[in-house]
């Protein structure tokens, strides 16, 4: 008993600050205004405006986890190239790790620096005759917000990636090549089977990774929500409609569906891939 | 041999084209940062606005919520680690030793957070915040409870690769037969071990709060990050000049990491 003591202020805290928080979703997407019990919230989910930033979200996740995963990899590759704790590697993956983690408000500004109207890139094509200014591309979600995402789903790849790329032996492809195998023989009966389990491991990360984020989308687009996290950050912001008032539970709950079904199939996923290389 | 020779400078060659296109296209936005911070009115180029982000004195008059930003995302910084490591530190220790049943709980608890949004928990915090608003006040401080969640995952599993590497028990034991306490076996026993992994967790959950948004955000409290999206608005050099030096200054961070955790692979790392 006096040992239960020891992680008393642990399990209090994360009941307070994360268990709290997420039964207050779960429970609220079922609740209406005045705590009765509703499905109304969860049908509320079915307006065109919600159904639509689901798919365009899910769209978006969808597309740069694709994109991103094949740059990383061919990135996290090229750096398990070089030698082990040299300035490239080193260089690479701490410049990663800040654009995985950092992006944000940050990248936002990046992209309004160089896309925008008065950005570096837009008025250096301009001078060549290219004119980017005309449409606000750089605000849709299928357009601007894709290109930006790319710029911490292929940093996340390369964290994410690079160990499973350097569990590769160098005596496996030896002995491919003393059984007569070519380069492409290697990649396609060796490494690429080994490697595609954590591959499509990492690309279940950069979807939830894409779907979850908020900050990108909310320092970039002013007008209107093309995207969920969007929707949900709305419901806080503004007036709700009155009887609508736990829709953003709803949706947030739906999100949650989403991000627990993909990292279910990770988790699966993580576990066969452990198995091949041995960590 | 000359089969691994091709192959070697085959290689390289593939590695420098890789790394050198992606590593235009990241340079890219940095590179415009730099551009358009730089812009004279008349069209040349000064560097007016580096001095200004610079200088206490114009940004204490002319950009308050710079500074308020800059201060509370620097509280909110030593806050987070400080509760991160009071708290996870000793706990896992404590698992490790005396409830090795409860582990896998308090893993599944710490890596939960993963598979939930920050927008999710915002929606989820807001009751929970309004009580903390009445016990303690409107402080943004007070967002440094929530940053520990969201550092959790990170936290652990740094936490967790330096105590694997340890052994913890032996060490505990051997400490309590000479009759130490339990905080001496916590303070002078435990954590001069697990040192690296105690710097990575911090550096993370720096990285982390530095960069945080959503939350702060939605509760329309200050950081930094919702001091420069606020200055966006009002003056677009200055709000990206101030990004790209929290972008710098988060890099500084993770590429001293790199050092400190090459360290710990090291087979016998040299004591300071």
């Amino acid at each position: 008993m006096g040992a239960l003591l020891g992680v008393l202020p642990f399990f209090a805290y994360t009941a307070i600050f994360l268990v709290t928080p997420t039964l207050i979703v779960v429970v609220g997407a079922f609740l209406d205004g005045k705590s009765r019990p509703t499905l109304g919230n969860l049908s509320a989910l079915a307006q065109p405006q919600i159904v639509s930033a689901f798919v365009h979200s899910v769209v978006l996740s969808a597309v740069t986890a694709v994109m991103g995963a094949v740059f990383g990899a061919l990135l996290a590759y090229a750096v398990s190239t070089a030698r082990e704790g040299g300035l490239v590697r080193r260089l690479v993956t701490s410049v990663c790790g800040v654009l995985a983690q950092f992006g944000g408000v940050t990248l936002a500004f990046a992209f309004i620096a160089t896309f925008s109207s008065q950005g570096f890139l837009t008025l250096w094509l301009q001078k060549s005759g290219i004119d980017l200014a005309s449409t606000t591309w750089l605000y849709d979600w299928d357009k601007g917000l894709m290109l930006v995402y790319m710029y911490f789903q292929i940093p996340l790849m390369l964290i994410v990636f690079l160990p499973a790329v350097e569990g590769l032996r160098p005596q496996w492809r030896e002995a491919a090549e003393s059984l007569g195998g070519s380069t492409w023989h290697y990649w396609r009966h060796v490494a690429g089977p080994i490697l595609a389990p954590s591959f499509i491991g990492a690309m279940l990360l950069l979807f939830t990774n894409a779907f979850s984020a908020y900050a990108t989308a909310a320092a970039l687009i002013s007008q209107g929500s093309p995207i969920i996290p969007l929707q949900i950050g709305g419901t806080l912001s503004s007036e709700v409609i009155l009887g609508q008032e736990n829709i953003g539970k709803a949706m947030a709950l739906g999100m949650v569906a989403i991000v627990a079904v993909v990292m279910t199939s990770y988790v699966v996923l993580d576990r066969r891939t452990s198995k091949w290389l041995g960590r | 041999m000359s089969l691994r020779a091709t192959r070697r400078r085959r290689q390289s060659i593939f590695r420098w084209v890789v790394v050198t296109v992606i590593g235009l296209f990241f340079a890219l936005p940095i590179v415009s940062m730099v551009e358009f911070t730089t812009r004279a009115p008349g069209g040349g180029r000064t560097l007016d606005t580096w001095a200004t982000l610079f200088d206490v004195n114009v940004i204490d008059a002319d950009y308050p919520e710079l500074k308020t930003g800059i201060l509370a995302s620097a509280g909110l910084t030593l806050l987070t680690v400080a509760i991160m490591l009071v708290m996870l530190v000793p706990t896992m220790t404590w698992v490790r030793l005396r409830l090795p049943g409860m582990r896998r709980t308090v893993e599944f608890i710490c890596l939960l957070p993963l598979t939930i949004p920050a927008i999710v928990l915002v929606v989820g915090l807001a009751p929970v915040y309004a009580w903390v608003a009445y016990f303690l006040g409107e402080s943004s401080l007070w967002l440094a409870f929530a940053y520990v969640v969201l550092v959790l995952p990170y936290a652990y599993r740094a936490l967790d690769a330096g105590l694997s590497a340890i052994d913890v028990k032996t060490l505990a034991e051997a400490a309590r037969s000479l009759g130490a306490g339990w905080p001496t076996v916590m303070w002078r026993v435990i954590l001069p071990n697990v040192r690296t992994a105690v710097l990575s967790a911090s550096f993370l959950s720096v990285a982390l709060v530095l960069g945080e948004f959503t939350i702060a955000s939605l509760f329309s409290r200050d950081n930094l990050q919702v001091a420069i999206n606020l200055l966006g608005k009002r003056d677009a050099s200055i709000a990206i000049a101030a990004a790209l030096a929290a972008l710098v200054l988060a890099f500084i961070v993770l590429f001293a990491m790199s050092f400190v955790g090459a360290r710990r692979r090291s087979p016998r790392p040299e004591e300071s």
